[in-house]
């Protein structure tokens, strides 16, 4: 039994780890990009939840709401200011600059927020649980997960059912051609990184609710992120999904052995799946 | 004389410090179907590439009904009409037979008749083929797709770049039989052609190249084989 609520644990904590690498992943997969200063972007967005809440005095589930659209705008500025500048065929450009923008804003929370520790608080939700037969499960926990699963649903559908996810694919396939079907790949770049950036700022909410965060929390963040990408295979948002999960619960077994051994056993997981399938578990079968 | 629907003046093209094309020349009449001749490197693929604006030019080395745009980005040249098959198709290999059509008009949709059904009613076999990936159809079912795609945006002019490259006779003629259809409804057509027979056979009016630029230009009636001959491969009689 205990077995079980462990790996439901690990479960439902890998829907953090899916949220946080959802929009590595849309990134990755429309402009083979991997963007450096994801952590510190779900950092970001954690602090303008709270910026929100705050100042209105807002639930941190209707802060969210807000936050999407500023973070929207965030993600497609940087596209278009920034990234779009350096994409190209060599990959090195886009990764130094992505590193130096993660810098960037690190020290820029540090200078707004300090580094005091901060939380958002969403009230009773925290510590309500729901008890499901023998097994009891957190209320937050159960709702992060399912959120990933909506999430990743949501990019998925974007992706393979719209006129826009079409654009998308044929813009990741290949970008000259689109031009000749009227399509601006710097738009389409410039629309993915802000719906990224919704993707990143649901992440942050259950983030901030789950435990403490500063302005120095992005880059782990964006390491579990990374994981859960390239376990799931690049390209595949399920897989990231897979990904996450996998994370998680090799976390949870590791924990519950032993406390110490949490985070090392989800860094081994990583390492193990690579050994046995190098291109992940789900790669998209074309690149 | 009336105005051309499309006309190139002293057109350049460079690739770094190559230069491809060296002052083209030609003019496209509203309905006429014109052939591009020329071996291989003459610079044939470099002029649709730079009418189309994915080669960036002059703005007066080009012009559309009097309208400069050898300065316009391929999304612009596509807006005012122009839509072209690639060469070697260049379908979306994530995308099925049908998202490829579809997103030859997904910026433009033009006034015309073409759209999803009536392309499929001139190619039926697409239409069975609709859910599986572009690229997971034989070479000609394949280039029906790419020229579905570029006829979805229901373009004033049509250009085919090599159509036939690659692909058995039978299959080239097939092809070819769609293109009455397509002049029918109102479509002016550039053919980039190697096979000399077949750009003799749907051409109003054929220029030969060589070597960047324009050495022959007459109607199919008026060429001899020997003139033809001549300007392909730059020898002299
Ligand atoms: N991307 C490029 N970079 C450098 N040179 C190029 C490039 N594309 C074409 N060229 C050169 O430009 C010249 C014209 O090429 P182009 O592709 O226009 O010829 P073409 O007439 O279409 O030939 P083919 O019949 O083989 O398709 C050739 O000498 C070719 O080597
Ligand atoms: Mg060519």
């Amino acid at each position: 039994m205990i077995l079980v609520d462990t790996l439901i644990q690990g479960i439902l904590l890998g829907g953090l780890y899916a949220l946080f690498a959802a929009g590595l992943s849309l990134v990755f997969g429309v402009m083979r990009l991997v963007n450096l200063a994801h952590g510190d972007l779900i950092a970001l967005a954690a602090f303008v939840i709270l910026s929100i809440g705050t100042a209105l005095n807002l639930s941190p589930f209707v802060a969210v709401i807000l936050a999407f659209p500023i973070m929207f705008a965030v993600g497609w500025g940087l596209q278009t200011c920034l990234l779009n500048h350096v994409l190209g065929d060599d990959i090195l450009p886009p990764l130094l600059v992505t590193f130096g923008l993660s810098v960037v804003i690190q020290n820029g929370l540090l200078e707004i927020f300090t580094a005091d520790s901060q939380k958002l608080t969403a009230g009773a939700i925290e510590v309500q649980s729901l008890a499901l037969g023998p097994i009891t499960v957190g209320v937050t926990p159960l709702l992060t997960f399912v959120s990933s699963v909506l999430v990743i649903f949501a990019l998925n559908q974007i992706f393979y059912r719209t006129r826009l996810g079409r654009a998308f694919r044929a813009t990741s396939d290949d970008s000259e051609t689109v031009g000749l079907m009227g399509i601006r790949p710097n738009n389409v770049f410039a629309v993915a990184t802000g719906i990224a950036m919704v993707a990143a700022t649901i992440a942050a909410l259950y983030l901030g609710i789950r435990a403490n965060f500063d302005p120095s929390i992005g880059p782990a963040r964006l390491l579990y992120a990374f994981e859960a990408v390239i376990i799931g295979g690049l390209g595949s948002l399920w897989g990231t999904l897979a990904g996450g999960v996998i994370i998680g619960v090799a976390q949870a077994l590791g924990a519950s052995i032993n406390p110490e051994w949490q985070i090392l056993s989800g860094h081994i997981a990583f390492v193990v799946v690579l050994l046995v399938r190098p291109r992940g578990l789900f790669p998209r079968s074309k690149d | 004389m009336t105005e051309p629907l499309l006309s190139t003046h002293g057109l350049k093209a460079h690739y770094g410090d190559f230069q491809a094309l060296f002052g083209v020349d030609i003019d496209i009449k509203q309905g006429e179907t014109i052939a591009i001749i020329g071996a291989n490197g003459a610079g044939k693929s470099t002029l649709m590439r730079a009418i189309t604006g994915l080669l960036k030019n002059e703005p007066d080395a080009i012009k559309l009904r009097g309208e400069s745009i050898g300065d316009l980005s391929a999304p612009e040249v596509l807006e005012r009409g122009i839509s072209m098959v690639p060469e070697g198709r260049r379908l979306f290999p994530s995308l099925t037979v049908e998202e490829n059509l579809l997103i030859g008009a997904h910026t433009r949709t033009g006034n015309g008749v073409w759209n999803l059904a009536s392309v499929y009613e001139v190619v039926p076999v697409l239409k069975d083929r609709r859910d599986h990936p572009g690229t997971a159809l034989s070479g000609g079912q394949q280039q029906m797709v790419a020229i579905g795609r570029a006829l979805m945006s229901n373009p004033d002019l049509l250009l085919c770049d090599e159509l036939s490259l690659g692909l058995a006779p039978v299959v080239i003629k097939e092809i070819y039989a769609s293109f009455p259809t397509i002049k029918e409804r109102g479509a002016s057509v550039v053919v980039v052609e190697q096979d000399i027979g077949q750009a003799m056979k749907v051409a109003d009016r054929v220029f030969c190249m060589m070597e960047g630029r324009v050495t022959l230009e007459g109607t199919p009636e008026e060429l001899s084989r020997e003139e033809i001959h001549n300007a392909y491969f730059g020898v002299s009689a």
